[in-house]
């Protein structure tokens, strides 16, 4: 293959990767001053990629000796990486420089974290995975801890860098043991080996492979470091870890399970059946009791994680675009969510309890409406987004006949409901609180148009459906 | 206009109306009476547009009338609009309904008005398509995005334990949907589509019929709501302010019984049969327990509010009877019952404004300072009743007839309701209206007003003239009812012969 389509079909990954070494260079020369000017570059790297996303159809190319594979589905996800990095900066800006932590190195973490889940999207053996997701990693567990002087946040940092270094070994044998038995790291050299039964090998293989990819989606039972990084990280650099990071491990996870074992389903389907009813077990029941809405929001992703698995249990081409479905409308909540938070600052000072939005719909009317929008649509109420979300994945599961993973799931969204309408009747049946400072552009345009598409999503949602669904079909 | 037709029109003309309240700004007085007035103008402007839809509505044909169709999510789920015999008289009540609850709350809501008629506004965009949708996801939408609007109503503008009430209505309510809405997705398993029309003609295979009819009879029996389930319904009713009430009672509840007759009935034919006994050993309870609860309330509102799970219970009995007096009569006593139900929140409503109280203990002897009060709450009692003469009369009179036909003992029981029913109203009405007025508070309570007559006075209208010429009503679903009965006949003879032929 000429080495200009090999370009050509790893744009994303270029555009990021080069883009973060012209950004070290031009924050090496010019110091602090220049983290403005290196935002708003950083910013255009990340835009100029997504933009590289779109077309290509339902072409797909090996690339790099095999190393990855530019499809339909890696394009979907990588565009919605690529939206939840590029708001979370957008976000960002405004917070950090009044956090007055507005190093340059910020938006180079971010997009050098974005170029590894560019990688890990795409991969196409075990190897680039890795290579992904260590990438992925490394520059998480920095920005996890950028508030260095913070002890919430250098705990965050710390307890996300030891629990993900232990998952990433875990990752790392699993693949290691693939090799071994399978005889190869391509992923479909591992289909082929296994095809029809699958060893013992194998299977523990798959099982720690797919410990270290839950971690990173924080799916129960490796959830435990959600609540805390979530608190204790600052809140753009949460959003980033609730959109960014989640997708790319769903990705590479829907991939891996479907191009590399469609011949040992019933082994796969089992640890996903589990970790999605446990994951949508504590993400509803845990989150009942908290007071900081950040923690609330970790609790609630780690429920709609486990969702989204229920969409991949299916095993099908419908489940796999379920799953699409899922995170496209996932992204969408949970960046609106994480505006709506970053909203929430009173004299100057960002404030995080829930007891915060008290009687919000009297003090700014617009901010409750958009927050109780989101709120229904991350319990799943239609006709807002959320439902469509739900009704894609349970209905692929439905399809499979996994009718107990789905009504588990239906009655524990029940649960959930719960603490999302007591933030709408906070909002909205309380007595006010003090309100709060207008916010920064940058948020407010994330937080309006997230907003808008998860309200509006039900009257024009053809062509999402669609571009979901072919890319669920390129993995068949 | 755009390809969309009087339905569409329909659904979407209150969205007009909160576009406009959108724009307003401020709380002074000012805004407050434009908001009244635009949300006013909406809904009967929509009223108007129904009844326009009613002109173009041919009675005599049984099928789905005024039908469009557009591509919407794909893979078989459309957008897809459409009317009959039974869902037309809903439609007409939502829309008839709709500008007495803005006049109901036109002086009593002095807070937050511009939300408050959006709210409204938006729940009858819902009401509206839930009746309309002929396709089952875009039913679910509307009728569980309904959740949202009434949420709101009762937690923003309702009683002391408002918060208690809403959280009771949304999360009893959610449930229930939760389970239909599983069984609409194994229903898209099997027929490839969401279109109502083609899954009245698909025929699912029994065990998977009693599934099915369980999952919605789950979220039905809840909105009914039926006996066990019926404990939200009391709750939201005494905390909801006046219209919230009205809309409850005279609409929602609805919703469960149109459930059951354009789903339940016609797509899981065999199961209704199955399950036909536990439905009416289920309506005799709510019949007379429930009427026996509601002869011990000290509360108005919670009075009515057991009284209407009392009448809803005559509501699933006729359906289940499975004959043409049964149905017609049940789709006849659900929009009687929402008339009689929501003047009665009116007539509550009015002296609640006057005292701030509903503690039927409080009253006493307003006959001699309310004269035309008096009137009005004894032709809504009566109605309540069933007295002949009044609209109530001749739904339990139609239903009882049906249940008569279906099973003997059935009617038997069901009409002790109707003896307890009288019991529980009159005894209402003499400790509200007669007696010696010795409260200090009543001693200068001022009669209707002429807002209050105009919101009245249509109601007790048509409750009387429904009551002397119910053809209004049983005529335009008569051909529908008809039509379903049959089918439901058809399903049954032919597992029957299915059954004989595996012997």
């Amino acid at each position: 293959m000429p080495l200009t389509v090999a370009i050509v079909h790893t744009l994303p990954e270029i555009i990021l990767a080069a883009g973060a070494l012209v950004l070290i260079l031009i924050g090496a020369f010019a110091g602090e001053r220049a983290s403005g000017l290196v935002t708003w570059i950083a910013a255009l790297a990340l835009a100029l990629a997504l933009l590289s996303t779109f077309g290509g159809g339902a072409s797909r190319t090996v690339l790099w000796s095999g190393a990855l594979v530019d499809d339909a589905f890696a394009r979907f996800m990588q565009m919605l990486a690529l939206i939840g990095a590029l708001a979370s900066l957008i976000m960002a800006q405004d917070y950090l420089a009044r956090e007055r932590i507005d190093q340059f190195e910020f938006p180079i973490l971010i997009l050098l974290s974005t170029t590894g889940m560019m990688i890990l999207i795409s991969a196409n053996n075990l190897i680039a995975l890795y290579l992904g997701f260590e990438l992925m990693s490394l520059a998480l567990y920095v920005i996890a801890a950028f508030r260095r002087d913070d002890m919430r946040a250098s705990e965050a940092g710390l307890k996300y860098f030891v629990l993900g270094a232990l998952t990433s070994g875990m990752l790392l044998y699993g693949a290691s043991l693939l090799y071994g038995f399978a005889g190869t790291v391509s992923l479909a050299g591992i289909a082929a080996a296994v095809h029809g039964h699958a060893s013992i090998g194998v299977i523990f293989g798959l099982v720690f492979l797919m410990a270290g990819l839950a971690f990173k989606m924080s799916l129960a039972p490796f959830h435990m470091w959600t609540p805390d990084v979530y608190e204790g990280a600052p809140t753009p650099v949460t959003a980033f870890f609730a959109v960014a990071p989640k997708t790319a491990a769903v990705a590479i996870t829907v991939r891996v399970v479907l191009t590399a074992f469609p011949g040992a389903v019933t082994e796969w389907r089992q640890i996903i059946v589990f970790i999605s009813i446990l994951s949508m077990a504590i993400g509803s029941f845990a989150a009942i009791g908290q007071s900081n809405i950040k923690r609330l929001l970790a609790y609630s992703s780690i429920g709609h994680m486990g969702f989204a698995m229920v969409g991949l249990a299916a095993g099908t081409a419908q489940g796999a675009s379920g799953v699409l479905m899922y995170m496209t409308i996932y992204i969408a909540m949970t960046l609106g969510t994480f505006a709506g938070v970053l909203r929430m600052r009173v004299g100057g000072r960002y404030v995080e309890k829930i007891s915060d939005l008290s009687g919000l719909a009297r003090t700014s009317p617009v901010m409750a409406l958009f927050l109780a929008i989101m709120m229904f649509s991350l319990a799943g109420i239609p006709p807002l987004a959320g439902f469509f979300a739900k009704w894609y994945v349970f209905n692929a599961a439905i399809q499979a006949h996994l009718y107990g993973l789905a009504v588990i799931g239906v009655l524990t969204s029940a649960v959930a409901c719960f603490y999302y309408i007591r933030i709408v009747k906070i909002m909205y049946f309380d007595e006010a609180a003090p309100g709060f400072d207008a916010a920064a552009p940058g948020v407010d345009l994330v937080f309006v148009l997230s907003s808008l598409a998860v309200l509006v999503f039900w009257i024009f949602p053809g062509p999402i459906v669609a571009s979901a669904q072919a890319a669920a079909r390129s993995l068949f | 206009m755009f390809g969309f037709g009087i339905l569409s029109g329909l659904v979407f003309l209150p969205l007009v109306g909160v576009a406009f309240l959108l724009t307003l700004r401020g709380e002074d007085e000012h805004t407050k009476r434009n908001a009244r007035w635009a949300a006013l103008i909406t809904t009967l402007a929509t009223f108007l547009l129904s009844l326009y839809a009613w002109s173009r509505f041919n009675p005599a044909i049984s099928t789905f009338q005024l039908v469009e169709s557009k591509h919407w999510l794909g893979n078989g789920l459309i957008y897809k609009l459409g009317v009959d015999g039974v869902s037309l008289p809903f439609v007409l009540l939502t829309t008839f309904l709709m500008p007495f609850c803005i006049l109901a709350s036109w002086e009593t809501i002095d807070r937050r008005v511009k939300e408050y008629m959006i709210a409204f506004l938006v729940l009858e965009t819902l009401m509206v398509g839930v009746f309309c949708a002929l396709d089952l996801v875009l039913f679910y939408l509307f009728f569980e995005g309904g959740l949202i609007p009434m949420f709101l109503i009762i937690g923003i503008w309702g009683g002391p334990r408002r918060v208690y009430a809403s959280f009771k209505f949304f999360l009893y309510t959610l449930v229930g949907s939760l389970l239909m809405l599983l069984a609409i997705m194994a229903m898209y398993g099997v027929a490839g589509t969401t279109d109502i029309v083609v899954l009245l003609h698909t025929h699912f295979p029994a065990t998977m019929q009693r599934w099915l009819w369980l999952a919605f009879f789950a979220s039905f029996a809840v909105k009914m709501p039926m006996w066990p389930v019926h404990t939200w319904l009391p709750d939201a009713h005494v905390e909801a302010p006046t219209a919230g009430s009205v809309i409850l009672a005279g609409i929602l509840l609805k919703m469960g019984g149109y459930g059951l007759i354009r789903f339940s009935l016609p797509m899981f034919p065999d199961a209704s049969h199955t399950f036909a006994p536990l439905v009416f050993a289920l309506s005799i309870i709510a019949i007379v327990y429930t009427s026996l609860v509601a002869l011990v309330q000290e509360d108005m509102k919670k009075l009515i509010a057991y009284s209407s799970v009392a009448h809803m219970g005559f509501v699933t009995m006729g359906l289940f009877a499975m004959n043409q007096q049964g149905v017609q009569g049940a789709v006849f006593q659900m929009v009687s019952h929402g008339l009689v139900s929501g003047a009665l929140f009116l007539c509550v409503g009015v002296v609640y404004d006057r005292t701030h109280t509903r503690s039927i203990a409080a009253y006493g002897g307003l006959v001699n300072r309310m004269p035309l009060y008096a009137v009005a709450l004894m032709v809504f009692t009566l109605a309540n009743v069933g007295l002949p003469g009044t609209s109530g009369f001749v739904g339990e009179f139609l239903t009882l007839v049906g249940a008569f036909g279906a099973n003997s003992w059935v009617a038997l029981l069901a009409t002790t309701g109707v003896i307890l029913s009288a019991c529980y109203a009159l005894y209402l009405y003499r400790r509200v209206i007669f007696g010696v007025l010795e409260k200090s508070a009543l001693r200068s309570i001022p009669d209707l007003s002429s807002r209050e007559i105009v919101l009245l006075l249509p109601l007790g209208l048509l409750v009387i003239y429904y009551g002397v010429h119910p053809g209004a009503i049983l005529d335009m679903c008569a051909a529908s009812v008809d039509h379903l009965i049959k089918s439901i006949h058809v399903a049954a003879s032919m597992s029957k012969t299915a059954a004989l032929a595996m012997r």
